[in-house]
């Protein structure tokens, strides 16, 4: 009788488990499906947008090799230059202004903490377009929408909002025990001091989670980079130019080429996320706990 | 009810304006005209110089530019732009007329400059008091040394919340103030209005909200479908996210972190490639349509309408956002999902619950009560969502031509293509404003209502 029940449960659990690793596995190929299939896409040899077959009949690397050589029309290797360039610059301010924000936010207590917080839950309530057109109006007034003036004008405006971006980065800051400054206090310690030798070399984490999504914002975003370049196309990022193979007078020739440069540019931004994955969780996890 | 609370200053000083200007000396009232001549006066000699050459500079800046800009800011400029005959050159040239945006730009920061002038004349006023108060006492007054000395001890917060205080100001808050005001204005490509326009009081608000009129009830229409949206996307998200985490981590799945591998690997590739390539596969010649025709799911001739028939293209955003939100959910809600504590799932089990009634009796409560919060900002997020609208679908279809929006359009895309697209720059406008005065509103009453908001009461 015994042996029955137990026996029972073990089959309902098998069952169980059937059940779940079936689905799992369903799920996972629709989530990896459309990865792999651009991964084909970018190795095919037949031109055009589309075609009647699922797979490619044939494979080529041509797809690439068009990426780097053929510049007259998009230039990809100039668009990735700029990319990176502003990338890196903007990077760097962002990273500074999101950690001294939460440093302050968390750490200090001054009149401006509370208003500032309520400030920037506030502003996050707009829709990021509305301010967009007028953003693109005062760079104009300064000038800052012709040339290469337009890197720095990107420059600013990406690490411009960054500090209203401050929760996760002080969620981190607030789990280090205050303890630790009061002592640096008693010892001597400038607040700055404690900032620099202390609380940034305790939170490597949240400085490479800031680093890294400031960092990849940029390869991100193209509706900011779109409105302020406008016309100018030596100025391009590489979202707009990946954009831009697929509109209807460059699709034809460009479809596989698209392919080839979301696959490259894939690649640095998956190995970075990958990594990064953990600190994400961490950082989300302290911020949503309060 | 908390709003109203009366403020308790938590940070005292003695040294309040309104005592500046009842007690202090004849060195500091003067100060209110001259700034920084109490500083000096007390040895201060950089700081007041300081808080003199921004008076200078303030007072330069309004004479030269300030003051003009200021007087064009309620008429907006009245001389239209003209074509003129060169007799010289032969050609016809443009005479400089307003630009009504340019007039309104300037004005809107020079007053926001003022506000900051308002700022530093308190500031000035607070320190040449302090410094004659310290005087009289017999105490020592800082040096400009020792000011600069403590930017990095007790007044790092100034040191280091006034650069990224100095950009949000210039590249949000003044944006968005002087879009704002064009919610005010006739700044449209009605009319031809684009150089030339005029302060218009409420007439756009009313215009949008006039259901009889075809902006009325199209903005009707596009707020209903971006709150059935906003709906959808936010707890479709949630759930599957969550049950597909719970399945990862229950105690028979084999191979967790390959499964959770397999999710997150899309969620590495950018979203806006992601959507795109989504975009393109769902075309009627796109590969999932070749694809069901290859395996003979449809006719050769056939595809299925994913963004050509409303429903479907409802349906499909819907869909694909699940696609491309859940690996995100993934990995935001699996921490605080195993904070869940073991002893109340087998207290359920023994009590003879299923995993159904487990999930919707303990999971889900709790995870409400924990993460409101986080939905509240992801709601706001895909009111918000303009990627993935206009990357999959652009709004499409339009079904009745008359209107300016598609049948997916959220009020966020349908601000974009009225602004960039037809230069209805006012109307545009009004909808963010609106956009904000909906989210904020639905923000604040469940913030309010939250556990989160009455332990912490930071918000």
């Amino acid at each position: 009788m015994k042996k029955e029940k137990m026996h029972s449960a073990k089959t309902k659990r098998f069952i169980n488990n059937t059940i779940v690793h079936t689905v799992l596995g369903i799920l996972a190929v629709v989530w990896v499906f459309p990865i792999v299939w651009v991964i084909l896409t970018s190795f095919r040899a037949e031109k055009g947008s589309y075609v009647s077959t699922f797979l490619p009949q044939s494979c080529t690397l041509d797809n690439y090799i068009k990426l780097f050589t053929d510049t007259t029309i998009l230039d990809f290797p100039k668009m990735f230059t700029n990319t990176l360039v502003i990338a890196i610059f903007s990077c760097i301010l962002s990273t500074f202004y999101v950690l001294a924000a939460s440093y302050c936010l968390s750490r200090l207590r001054f009149k401006m903490r509370k208003p500032y917080m309520n400030m920037a839950m506030i502003l996050g309530l707009f829709p990021g377009f509305m301010s967009m057109i007028a953003v693109y109006f005062i760079l104009k007034a300064l000038g800052m929408t012709e040339g290469n003036l337009i890197k720095v004008a990107l420059v600013l405006v990406y690490s411009g909002g960054a500090a209203l971006g401050f929760q996760i980065a002080k969620g981190f800051f607030d789990t280090i025990p205050f303890a630790v400054d009061e002592a640096a206090l008693l010892d001597g310690c400038t607040r700055w001091q404690i900032f620099t030798k202390i609380t940034l070399p305790l939170s490597k984490p949240i400085v490479i989670y800031t680093t890294l999504t400031a960092f990849m914002g940029l390869w991100l975003d193209f509706i900011f980079a779109k409105v302020i370049c406008r016309a100018n196309s030596d100025q391009y990022t590489i979202a707009i130019g990946l954009w831009k193979m697929l509109e209807k007078e460059y699709i034809d020739s460009w479809y596989t080429c698209f392919a080839a440069g979301a696959v490259l540019i894939s690649i640095p931004i998956a190995a970075l996320f990958l990594y990064m994955q953990r600190y994400y969780v961490d950082g989300l996890s302290g911020a949503v706990k309060g | 009810m908390g709003i109203f609370k009366k403020r308790v200053n938590e940070f005292p000083t003695s040294y309040t304006c309104a005592r500046a200007m009842r007690e202090g000396g004849k060195e500091t009232k003067l100060s209110m005209l001259v700034m920084g001549l109490g500083n000096m006066v007390h040895g201060q000699f950089v700081k007041g110089f300081l808080f003199l050459a921004i008076e200078v500079a303030y007072v330069v800046f309004m004479i030269v530019n300030g003051a003009g800009f200021l007087a064009m800011l309620p008429s907006l400029g009245s001389v239209p732009q003209e074509e003129i005959w060169d007799e010289a050159q032969q050609i016809y040239v443009y005479t400089k007329g307003d630009q009504s945006i340019l007039i309104l730009l300037y004005g809107v920061a020079t007053i926001l400059l003022t506000l900051l002038m308002v700022y530093a004349w308190r500031g000035s006023l607070k320190s040449a008091y302090k410094a004659e108060c310290l005087a009289k006492a017999g105490k020592h007054v800082n040096s400009f040394v020792e000011d600069v000395k403590s930017l990095f001890d007790e007044n790092l917060q100034k040191l280091l919340m006034t650069p990224p205080m100095f950009f949000i100001g210039a590249f949000t808050i003044l944006p968005l103030i002087f879009m704002i005001c064009m919610a005010f204005t006739n700044y449209s490509k009605i009319d031809n209005h684009l150089m030339l326009f005029d302060w218009v009081g409420l007439d756009n608000f009313k215009a949008l909200f006039d259901s009889s009129s075809i902006l009325g009830s199209t903005f009707w229409s596009v707020l209903g479908w971006t709150l059935v949206w906003a709906f959808f996307a936010t707890f479709s998200n949630y759930i599957a996210g969550m049950i597909i985490s719970l399945m990862i981590n229950r105690k028979g799945t084999r191979a967790k972190g390959f499964w959770r591998f397999c999710f997150v690997l899309s969620c590495a590739v950018p979203m806006f490639v992601s959507l795109l390539i989504m975009r393109t596969m769902l075309q009627p010649e796109g590969a999932i349509n070749v694809l069901l025709r290859n395996l003979g799911f449809i006719a050769a001739d056939q595809s299925l309408p994913f963004f050509t028939d409303p429903t479907w293209a409802r349906v499909t955003v819907i869909v694909i956002n699940i696609w491309v939100g859940v690996p995100y959910t993934l990995l935001q809600l699996t921490g605080v999902l195993q904070n869940i504590q073991e002893e109340l799932y087998e207290a359920a089990r023994v009590d003879g619950a299923n995993a159904v009634q487990i999930f919707f009796k303990i999971t889900l409560p709790y995870m409400l009560y924990v993460t409101t919060p986080y939905l509240i900002t992801t709601f706001t997020g895909n009111v918000n969502n303009f990627n993935v609208i206009y990357l999959l679908s652009g709004g499409d279809p339009v079904t009745d031509l008359s209107s300016t929006a598609g049948k997916t359009d959220l009020l966020v895309t349908w601000l974009y293509k009225l602004t960039i697209d037809k230069q209805y720059y006012n109307i545009g406008a009004v909808i963010g404003i609106l956009t904000f005065v909906i989210l904020a509103a639905g923000a604040l009453i469940t913030y309010r209502n939250s556990k989160s908001y009455k332990e912490e009461g930071g918000f």
